[in-house]
């Protein structure tokens, strides 16, 4: 299977989220979703990295990504050991069929006009694949999706595994408002 | 704590660092900078251009193994850094690029001279910063010298925003970096050196495999002691070349492109490759499916991107190379006094190769002067001490084949990237570290024409640099090409240069010493010449045969197995060899 899901712990750092992009880009590995975000710690965020790693090992990915100086600890989230999910938000038409499908996939219509409704939804993978298909490709006005967030399963974090070796480089807070995701 | 302004403490920082020499060139955004540096104990060296001042910090880094240094303005100055930062990185050089940045309320208006230098150099370098406030300068500079010199060496760049620099702070340099992210594995696991050691105690047909990792990790004497341990013959890389000394009965040549036909030959036929700080390159194993089919691999690196990147490591050893070959070497004796296999037939087979196929050339029977001839002479004459750095193309190959490297960091060259314009300004940096050696520049006419400017900055700070101008009148690897992939249709590769420009008149224009050689028969004498001058940098002006070519060649894309020795012609094998 070629689609494999990194959690990365990187530093909040100005710039961070561009040398992974570009890391991937360089190399030439195809990333289906990438969802970034601050973390328990101020000084370091997560990202969940979906990729598509068709010719490329896993471990080379990994170790190339390794180098980059502000990633603190990368672990696959594999499918068995984690829990993983997605957000939906879709606008369709305001209709009782389409009513009917938020319903029956348990998903929360949001907004509402007179024309439209906005549903939206958190779930695996399969499940808001689910959703989009029981809606009509034609009524869909709009729609946006996060991206997958992963966590590891169990009482182990993988900020245990890393951050024990985590330096004092930063004693003054980096300013996280200058990080590119937050932007 | 005195207060300062951030110019102030980024020149108190580097002299923290221990930087005794940057190369550089002042501008609007950097300018503060060099208010502090006219008084500081940092010898500054003026450049004529910012790539010259980047090939010289890695010059120096590469002869002195210390961080090199270059620094230079916002916009296009730091964009003509882009090409030896790329180049240091690639070849594993520590450098350190200090670049002004327009004032930080500016920065993203398009100002002028602005340039996202930390955005452009991000695929090219292994860290960089851009700082606008200057209590950050002390802890960025400590962090870039630690990044740089540490690990797998590379190329650091540190941005400073002009009011960065301007601004009062105070300087507090760290004693100690630690990066939460960043913790080079140094030490090998025994266990894996246990299992290469059995490797090596097991195969009859074992090659070392030496790259440029030997050199950077100080580790030519270690690596010495395994060849002697082990009696397994020495092949070494265009990086490598030095790490092991040429006159060893042991070393077989160059491995790749246009390497030995014994070094190409034992790698192919190997059973074990003992992999030394080398990354398996292309221009090393050909077509990479190929290459060495039959042999196990031990890959020793300080990168463990690099194990498993280009071909299956069966033992990796990741650590620094000084290290793993301290731990390996009593483990592969202790191995070998168990079971030591005969290695009589497998040598005889590899010096076979070596005295069958040795490096040669054809003098030209026009009477013109052989090319390979004046860099063989060079190196004859101007001795095993000396420093050699090369451009990129024929004349690099000729330099890395025909001169013998008896010693590390004598042989300077851009391998990775393959730099034309290398030549003259790593030359300078390298006699910058070390003033008392000998440092020739071996250079094509087409390479001279990118970079020789610099060599005004020589003759104005006295850096007696040698440059030998092999002058074909061509781009002679591109013709090569062309001639035996494109039907002889030279397009674009004859650049008229035997007298346009006159680089003897060129030469002395530009305040060296500046001398010509067009016949055979006034090589020695003129490389002689050469060697008196030491007041000056000197120019020889080398008319040579434009047909030469490098010989042996493995096409690129093409298995080792298809080596040629001349055009159209494959080694003749005895009949047992194949």
């Amino acid at each position: 299977m070629a689609i494999h899901t990194l959690a990365v712990l990187v530093e909040n750092s100005p710039g961070v989220l561009a040398r992974v992009a570009s890391l991937f880009s360089r190399r030439g590995y195809n990333i289906d979703s990438l969802a970034v975000g601050p973390t328990e710690n101020p000084k370091v965020s997560r990202m969940t990295i979906v990729l598509n790693l068709e010719g490329h090992a896993l471990d080379q990915v990994s170790a190339q990504l390794f180098k980059l100086v502000n990633v603190i600890g990368i672990s696959e989230m594999k499918d068995s050991d984690s829990l993983k999910r997605e957000i939906l938000l879709v606008k369709v038409a305001n209709n009782a069929a389409n009513k009917e499908v938020a319903s029956k996939h348990k998903a929360v219509i949001s907004d509402e006009t007179t024309t439209t409704i906005s549903i939206e939804a958190v779930g695996q993978s399969f499940e808001i694949e689910a959703l989009l298909a029981d809606l009509k490709p034609n009524e869909i006005r709009e729609l946006v999706q996060s991206g997958l967030v992963a966590l590891e399963r169990g009482a182990s974090t993988l900020a245990d595994r890393t951050l024990s070796t985590m330096g004092t480089a930063n004693e003054s807070d980096p300013n996280s408002s200058t990080a590119d995701y937050q932007n | 704590m005195s207060k300062m302004n951030g110019a102030q403490s980024l020149i108190n920082a580097l002299e923290a660092a221990g930087v005794d020499v940057m190369f550089g060139i002042p501008g609007g955004a950097i300018l503060p900078a060099y208010d502090p540096i006219f008084d500081s104990k940092i010898r500054h060296i003026l450049v004529r251009h910012e790539q010259g001042a980047g090939h010289a910090a890695t010059g120096y880094a590469q002869a002195t193994g210390r961080v090199g240094v270059c620094i230079a303005t916002s916009g296009p100055g730091a964009t003509n850094l882009v090409t030896p930062l790329a180049d240091a990185q690639m070849d594993s050089v520590p450098i350190v690029a200090i670049t002004g940045q327009v004032p930080s309320a500016a920065i993203g208006t398009d100002a002028f001279q602005e340039a996202d230098i930390r955005g452009v150099t991000m695929p090219v370098t292994k860290h960089n910063y851009l700082i606008t406030d200057p209590a950050d300068i002390p802890r960025a500079i400590a962090e870039a010298f630690y990044i740089a010199s540490t690990g797998r060496p590379g190329a650091v760049l540190v941005d400073i925003a002009k009011d960065a620099l301007q601004k009062e702070t105070t300087f507090n340099y760290p004693k100690n970096v630690s990066l939460a992210g960043y913790n080079p594995v140094v030490e090998p696991k025994q266990s894996a050196v246990l299992d290469a050691a059995a490797l090596i105690a097991q195969s009859k047909k074992p090659v070392l495999y030496v790259g440029g990792g030997v050199i950077k990790a100080n580790a030519a004497k270690e690596l010495m002691q395994l060849a002697e341990i082990t009696g397994v013959p020495v092949v070494t890389t265009l990086m490598a070349r030095g790490a092991f000394p040429d006159s060893h009965k042991q070393h077989l040549g160059m491995p790749g492109m246009h390497g030995t036909v014994a070094a190409v030959t034992a790698l192919q036929k190997a059973d074990l490759l003992i992999t030394l700080g080398a990354r398996f390159d292309d221009r090393v194993t050909g077509k990479l499916s190929t290459f060495a089919p039959k042999a196990k691999i031990i890959h020793a690196d300080i990168d463990p991107a690099e194990i498993g990147k280009n071909r299956h490591a069966d033992v990796a050893l990741v650590g620094d190379l000084k290290n793993i070959l301290r731990a390996l070497n009593p483990a592969t004796k202790a191995a070998l006094a168990k079971s030591a296999p005969d290695l009589t037939p497998w040598l005889n087979e590899v010096y076979g190769w070596r005295s069958k196929f040795p490096l040669g050339y054809d003098k030209p029977s026009d009477g013109s002067v052989s090319p390979q001839n004046v860099i063989e002479r060079i190196g004859k004459i101007s001795g095993p001490d000396t420093i050699f750095t090369a451009g990129v193309g024929q004349h690099q190959m000729w330099a890395s084949q025909f001169i013998g490297y008896e010693k590390p960091r004598t042989w300077l060259n851009s391998g990775g990237l393959g730099t034309m314009g290398y030549a003259v300004p790593a030359a300078m940096g390298a006699k910058v570290g070390a003033p008392d050696t000998t440092v020739w520049a071996i250079d094509g006419d087409g390479c001279f024409q990118m970079t020789n400017q610099e060599l005004v900055t020589c003759a104005i700070n006295n850096i007696p640099i040698k440059v030998a101008v092999i002058n074909n009148e061509s781009l002679g690897m591109v013709r090569q090409w062309q001639t035996l992939f494109y039907n002889q249709r030279y397009s674009n590769t004859d650049l008229h240069s035997k007298r346009i420009p006159d680089f003897k008149l060129l030469a002395e224009a530009m305040g060296c010493v500046g001398l010509r050689c067009e016949r055979p028969e006034d090589v020695d004498k003129t490389i002689e010449a050469a060697m008196e001058i030491n007041d000056r940098p000197v120019v020889v002006d080398f008319n040579v045969h434009r047909d030469a070519m490098v010989w042996p060649m493995v096409a690129a894309g093409t298995s080792n197995d298809d080596i040629t020795v001349a055009r159209s012609m494959a080694p003749v094998w005895d009949s047992q060899e194949l």
